[in-house]
């Protein structure tokens, strides 16, 4: 017996007795002999609770986490401070084991929360609906995608290459199935969208503009220009925001951005190598009843005392099937929850203070690493992108000394094989900063020297 | 009775109400850099002017509301959850322990995969256990979600056809499939084709053989069915389908009740999807995070998603070394940000560990004799009558209830059995799926249960219908004793109140 | 809701909608059996003004909570307007589903279509009332 289950033999024999089966076999006899495994499976034997806490121990260490060296790392999730207070609620059965809340009057807690995060979600993109949340960031691109494709029948995505390459790959792999096109507009010489191909590339077989606000190389984008651009053939513009940052940076909807999308892992969700975070979708009104994913609303009970359900269900796959506005079932209502304790403990001032010692951070760093080329030149918020020379040399001596300098560029942007992309976070210390400077320093010199 | 004992609930309250301008959770670190002002370091037309309304709010009266708000929850560690099709498992406690390692927990997605050999090696060891269980030997982890695994095996069955120069407009799905099954195969660009149930609850072979035409890319199977019935053509429903040259995927929903004894690879199918939410433990969170990992054959190998995690053989007679291999010019892309939802292949590579492949199979056994010994008990004089078995076989780890005999002897529908269900403090069976049964009742007890309670749930629906044929109103008006009662779910979606005003 | 019946002199679609004809210009809804089998209605998606409607073929769609139901019509014609109303109590299909629930009125196209429709004798004997 595992430990997790509880029949015993004499259970067994009274069940069975019960069914009128002889045997457990008796119960499978359905299945054709020749679909029957004949062998037991090829895994090890289960193990004991402290055996395997140590084995999964010790895979953990054959990891550097972010506690254990100095990371600029980010490009898309960010080493942030989670407080403690969302370990402690996530951890609560009541929200860690239950389902999708299917039966509203016993679901109170979690159905509150996602009426609560869809309005968290609302305030900082200033769009006025938003979802209960989506997978993750990037595969909310192509879910924008496809309400558009549904709203004005056009087959072709336009894409900046400012979009995190993860995103705009997601977009390509989905579009196959949609059947549309994807055409990218390129950067400029200062890592912005450029605006003028951007004009040339949108036309009126245009579905959807795809910007990201700050790009990937963390620029902050010229919106109000873009947006105008993107708009004028009556594609729908999409824009993919780091939320953290819109305590500092006018929101979306400023910007008659349609769809805002984005990967929530900044709000007090943890790094785990990627995933689970979360996605959302905030939209303009009239795509109420064309968004994605579950939706939570405010109504009354018999008794006329306040209480929310799920609504608007008819968009989702267990009811209009093919007709769908996506095929999502699941979500990520837990990793929301993260989200919308994190933005409560944030608050309304705390949003704006992250945001700003970010913004003071980073030009600090952009500073102290002044020697090396600027990629972009232009107004940054948490993240910027260099030239270093010899990368591999700075990447080495930074390992050395148990810093991260950032993300290499070159896999997903060839143009910049030797970029360097920079995060900085509230737990980036002005001390690592000027440590970072002088390994890039000693890197230089090394390299002078050669 | 008119005393009451009992003050009256409180009115539900948010956390944007209970925010006062001046309150704070939040204590910013120091800036330590020169405090240069915004507007010298972003132009002014792009800074927002009025921060978002969030709420300020101290940490006591956060952690109160949220632990209020969490008590309204019914959840899996406090009772029975017999939700079909969603196999509501016991989710182990260590796997929540070893997931928040900070090895694990506090791994950057984007660590250099010499940094992050513990995780590739998991995710590598991970995929090998699936393949295993499946009889497939090629695995993405990947996708998010089953329905994200499902668009995952159409896309690829796409790219399969179109390398050989085909051009299929249509996929099969059963009548009777999960309703994510139709809205993927729209989303892949495919027509949806419906193929019959017959009269034992499997396909229609006569009416798939009809639709069996050239034209058809995939069949979408899932076996067991949402039925809970093990389909018993499933040899000459892959010999049809591979005869024609489509894909067969399997949804992988119902894997719980084969484990170990039966593996879709074995039966012929190409690509399978597993819920590591449900077969293998993940918390269902209050509606996720899951994940979806696919496992596919060898001809479907070419075309799984990038990156690809891979063994490579060690260079200096070390141990192998683990990296994620972007490399593959026939793969179908990505389909996500980075490589998939971690933190879940820690919790179900945990729980296999655990129970081992011995304990799979004791599992879907298990879960199997769970299904069947409560269908038993459910089909005795007092409840047998009102809800008659849909299809009346041996089944699978879960099975299907008609309440048309309650609706007609007894006057209450089976939403009003699920509502004074919860009066019992138990969670009601999934309701009204599958469509074609009349008043539906999807009952999955899971492996979990003990004898016990499935004793004591059959009790309860006896109890209930014996009350129900009293005074049916006492079901009609049910539940009585949750927070709330039944919510006006029309006027929710009529006028629909999707966030909160908030005052400027 | 209202109780259940079905008006003399109306045409009606065996798809459960009907038409009130008034000259060249006929009024479309659905019937009490349709709104009573979807339940309560909570969003009627209506054609534009000016779209055309073919006979037998699904022009809009009604919502439940948890059903969606194509809307067919039982003529052909131009759609000269739509109750506009329904977008803030769409409940009037329940309620009154052939007056204030009436869902489009159009201009028809070929008069010989009516003489394919059912009188309500007709109609009860397909429901079996």
């Amino acid at each position: 017996m595992t430990r997790y289950t509880s029949a015993t033999d004499e259970d067994r024999r009274e069940m069975l007795a019960r069914i009128g089966a002889g045997s457990i076999e008796e119960l499978f006899a359905e299945i054709p002999a020749s679909m029957r495994l004949d062998r037991p499976l090829a895994l090890p034997d289960g193990r004991s609770e402290q055996e395997v806490f140590d084995h999964l121990g010790q895979l953990a260490d054959r990891n550097r986490h972010t506690d254990r060296e100095v990371t600029f790392l980010g490009a898309g999730m960010y080493d942030h401070y989670v407080p403690a207070l969302i370990d402690s609620i996530l951890s609560r059965s009541e929200f860690l084991t239950p389902y999708t809340p299917y039966q509203p009057e016993i679901s109170q807690g979690g159905l509150q929360v996602m009426f609560e995060f869809q309005t968290a979600i609302s305030e900082l993109t200033g769009l006025p609906i938003s979802n209960a949340s989506l997978y993750e960031g990037p595969s909310s691109l192509p879910a924008a995608g496809y309400l558009a494709i549904q709203e004005n029948a056009r087959s072709r995505f336009v894409v900046s290459r400012g979009v995190h390459p993860h995103a705009r790959e997601t977009l390509e792999t989905y579009a196959r199935g949609f059947g549309a096109t994807v055409v990218e507009a390129p950067l400029d010489e200062h890592g912005t969208t450029d605006p003028e191909q951007l004009s040339r590339l949108v036309d009126d077989q245009t579905a959807a503009v795809f910007l990201q606000q700050p790009n990937f190389l963390g620029t902050v984008e010229q919106m109000g220009d873009l947006s105008e651009r993107a708009k004028r053939t009556g594609a729908l513009l999409v824009c993919a925001v780091d939320p953290l940052t819109l305590g500092v940076l006018r929101p979306p909807g400023d910007f008659g951005v349609d769809v805002c999308i984005g990967e929530g892992q900044t709000l007090g969700n943890r790094l785990d190598f990627g995933g689970p975070s979360f996605g959302f979708f905030a939209a303009a009104e009239r795509y109420i009843r064309k968004m994605p994913g579950r939706i939570a609303g405010e109504t009354v009970d018999a008794d006329g005392r306040r209480g929310f359900v799920l609504t608007l269900q008819t968009r989702e796959q267990h009811i209009r099937r093919e007709k769908a506005t996506h095929n999502i079932c699941t979500a990520q209502a837990l990793n929301a929850l993260a989200g919308v304790i994190y933005l409560s403990w944030l608050g309304r001032r705390g949003l704006v203070e992250l945001g700003e010692l970010m913004v003071r951070r980073t030009a600090y760093a952009r500073e102290a690493l002044g020697g090396l080329a600027a990629i972009n030149p232009g107004p940054v918020v948490r993240e910027f992108a260099v030239r270093v020379p010899d990368l591999d040399g700075l990447i080495v001596r930074a390992r050395a000394a148990g810093v991260n300098p950032g993300y290499r560029l070159g896999r997903d942007y060839p143009e910049f094989g030797d970029g360097l992309l920079v995060a900085i976070t509230e737990r980036r210390t002005r001390e690592q900063i000027d440590q970072l400077a002088e390994l890039v320093g000693a890197s230089a010199r090394e390299q002078a020297s050669v | 009775m008119s005393t009451r004992l009992i003050p009256e609930p409180a009115e539900a309250v948010t956390i944007f109400e209970r925010s006062k301008p001046g309150r704070r959770a939040f204590t910013p670190p120091p800036t330590d850099v020169p405090e240069v002002a915004i507007e010298e370091l972003l132009p002014a037309e792009l800074i927002r002017r009025e921060p978002p309304r969030l709420p300020e709010i101290a940490e006591p009266e956060i952690v109160r509301h949220y632990n209020n708000l969490s008590k309204k929850n019914f959840d899996l560690d406090t009772g029975f959850y017999p939700l079909g099709s969603c196999t509501m498992k016991h989710n182990p406690k260590l796997n929540e322990r070893v997931a928040a390692l900070p090895g694990h927990a506090k791994l950057h997605p984007l660590q250099e995969p010499a940094y992050a050999q513990g995780a590739l090696e998991l995710m590598w060891r991970l995929q090998g256990a699936l393949a295993e269980v499946s009889g497939l030997p090629h695995v993405s982890l990947q996708p998010s979600a089953g329905s994200h695994g499902e668009l995952a095996g159409l896309l690829l069955t796409r790219a399969y056809h179109e390398d050989r120069g085909e051009q299929r407009t249509k996929v099969l799905t059963p009548d009777t499939a999960h309703g994510t099954n139709p809205a993927t195969v729209v989303m892949a660009g495919y027509e949806v084709v419906k193929v019959g149930t017959a009269p034992d609850g499997g396909i229609d072979l006569e009416d798939l053989e009809r639709k069996a035409t050239p034209d058809v890319a995939c069949l979408m199977l899932t076996n067991p069915n949402t039925l809970g019935l093990f389909d018993l053509n499933i040899e000459r429903i892959a010999e049809i389908v591979h005869a024609i040259g489509a894909t067969l995927y399997y949804d992988g929903a119902n894997l719980n009740a084969v484990m170990g004894i039966s593996r879709p690879g074995d039966m012929g199918f190409d690509i399978v999807h597993f819920n590591l939410h449900k077969s293998f433990t993940q918390p269902h969170g209050g509606g996720g995070p899951g994940a979806g990992p696919i496992a596919v054959s060898e001809r479907i190998e070419p075309y799984l998603p990038t990156p690809q995690v891979v063994q490579r053989p060690p260079d200096n007679g070390d141990g192998p070394v683990y990296d994620l291999d972007f490399d593959r010019p026939s793969s179908i892309g990505r389909l996500r940000g980075f490589q998939g939802n971690y933190g879940v292949f820690v919790r179900s590579y945990a729980y296999i560990c655990s129970v081992g492949g011995d304990g799979l199979r004791e599992v879907s056994e298990t879960a199997v004799l769970n299904a069947n010994y409560l269908k038993a008990l459910l089909a005795d004089d007092g409840i047998g009558e009102y809800l008659p078995v849909a299809f009346d076989r041996m089944c699978m780890h879960e099975f299907v209830l008609s309440g048309s005999g309650a609706r007609e002897a007894l006057g209450i529908r089976t939403l009003d059995i699920a509502k004074r269900l919860l009066d019992h403090r138990v969670h009601p069976p999934t309701v009204y799926f599958p469509l074609l049964v009349d008043e539906a009742l999807m009952i999955e007890p899971t492996e979990t249960e003990t004898k016990e309670t499935l004793d004591r749930f059959a009790e309860i629906m006896r109890e209930l219908l014996a009350e129900a044929a009293e005074d049916p109103e006492i079901a009609r008006n049910a539940p009585y004793s949750t927070p709330v009662r039944r919510l006006d779910e029309a006027g929710a979606a009529r006028r629909p109140v999707v966030r909160q005003p908030l005052p400027e | 809701m209202a109780d259940e019946n079905y008006p003399d002199g109306l045409l009606y679609h065996p798809e459960h909608d009907w038409a009130r004809i008034e000259g060249e210009e006929a009024t479309l809804g659905i019937t009490w059996f349709a709104q009573d089998a979807l339940g309560e209605v909570v969003f009627f998606d209506p054609p534009a003004v000016g779209s055309t409607l073919t006979a037998n073929e699904s022009y809009a769609e009604v919502e439940s909570v948890k059903a969606v139901s194509d809307v067919y019509a039982p003529l052909s014609g131009e759609v000269i307007a739509v109750n506009d109303d329904l977008s803030g109590s769409p409940e009037r299909i329940n309620d009154d589903p052939y007056g204030e629930g009436w869902l489009v009125r159009i201009k028809t196209a070929e008069a010989s279509e009516r003489d394919s429709l059912l009188d309500v004798a007709a109609y009860r004997e397909l429901l079996g009332r």
